[in-house]
């Protein structure tokens, strides 16, 4: 016996507001990425507990794909981070006004 | 309250606390650092709701991985502490929209009796684990790791382009 399900479903839903949050209210470019991964680990936090809840293992062949996607997604978006940060110089994201009249 | 969920409960609190603390950081590397501290109290999570093998994963890949990724490039572009104070007109509405969430989620949660119910304690051996997306998601697998592949070329292609552009 550990917890109802509704407690790690709000865990989750916690955490995925806190990431939202982040990526939203933030103008630094790592930051909105940073926010990105925290929502991508409380999806998979969902998933394993629901593999859980219903005894199968399919949850948690699905957090092996949200790994895999969240990988893949961190290192290219840190190479657009780093082609712009070269071709600008800066990171935040107001500064991005080339196409600005 | 058995031993288990007092051990749900104390790593939800280092979550949680570590993960509020990395988003109000303004020095990107506090952040960095404070996040990883978050992803291995999600790997020892993980280990409670019996994934053991994905717990490994999320230690190695999320934690050493991702994180040191991330580390890496604050170090090398040099990104100092961004804002000189916080911008309440950036933060006010991110916030109030969370909250609205937040609430919704949680109305919807506890209405539902389904998932009012105790887990019970279970655990999938990493070779029961691989056997079993082996035999039902071998195509999926694949796709990751072609994914994976798509992936290394298109960081590949960034990082080539501006060196050729440093060349001219």
């Amino acid at each position: 016996m550990i917890v109802p399900y509704s407690h790690l479903l709000l865990l989750a839903v916690l955490l995925f507001v806190l990431g939202a949050v982040c990526s939203v209210s933030h103008r630094n470019l790592v930051m909105i990425l940073i926010g990105v991964e925290i929502m991508l680990n409380a999806a998979g936090l969902a998933f394993i507990g629901a593999s859980l809840h219903w005894q199968k293992l399919e949850g948690q062949a699905f957090f092996l794909f949200i790994l895999a996607v969240a990988a893949s997604e961190v290192a290219v978006g840190l190479a657009l981070l780093v082609y712009s940060q070269r071709r600008t110089h800066s990171v935040d994201s107001n500064d991005y006004s080339l196409l600005k009249g | 309250m058995t031993l288990y969920s007092i051990i749900f409960y104390v790593l939800a609190t280092v979550i949680l606390v570590a993960t509020l603390l990395a988003i109000t950081r303004r020095n990107t590397v506090h952040a960095v650092v404070y996040l990883i501290l978050s992803f291995l109290g999600t790997a020892l999570l993980f280990y409670l709701l019996g994934a053991p093998f994905l717990a490994v994963l999320e230690a190695i890949i999320y934690a050493g991985g991702i994180m040191v990724l991330f580390l890496f490039i604050v170090m090398m572009i040099g990104t100092g502490p961004s804002a000189k104070r916080v911008n309440l007109s950036q933060w006010l509405p991110a916030v109030i929209l969370g909250m609205i969430s937040l609430f919704t989620a949680a109305i919807l949660l506890f209405s539902v009796p389904l998932t009012q119910e105790p887990l019970i304690a279970a655990s999938a051996a990493p070779i029961e684990f691989g056997r079993f997306l082996f035999e039902n998601y071998w195509f999926p697998v694949e796709i990751t790791s072609f994914l994976l592949l798509i992936a290394l070329v298109g960081t590949l292609y960034l990082g080539r382009q501006e060196t050729k552009e440093e060349k001219k």
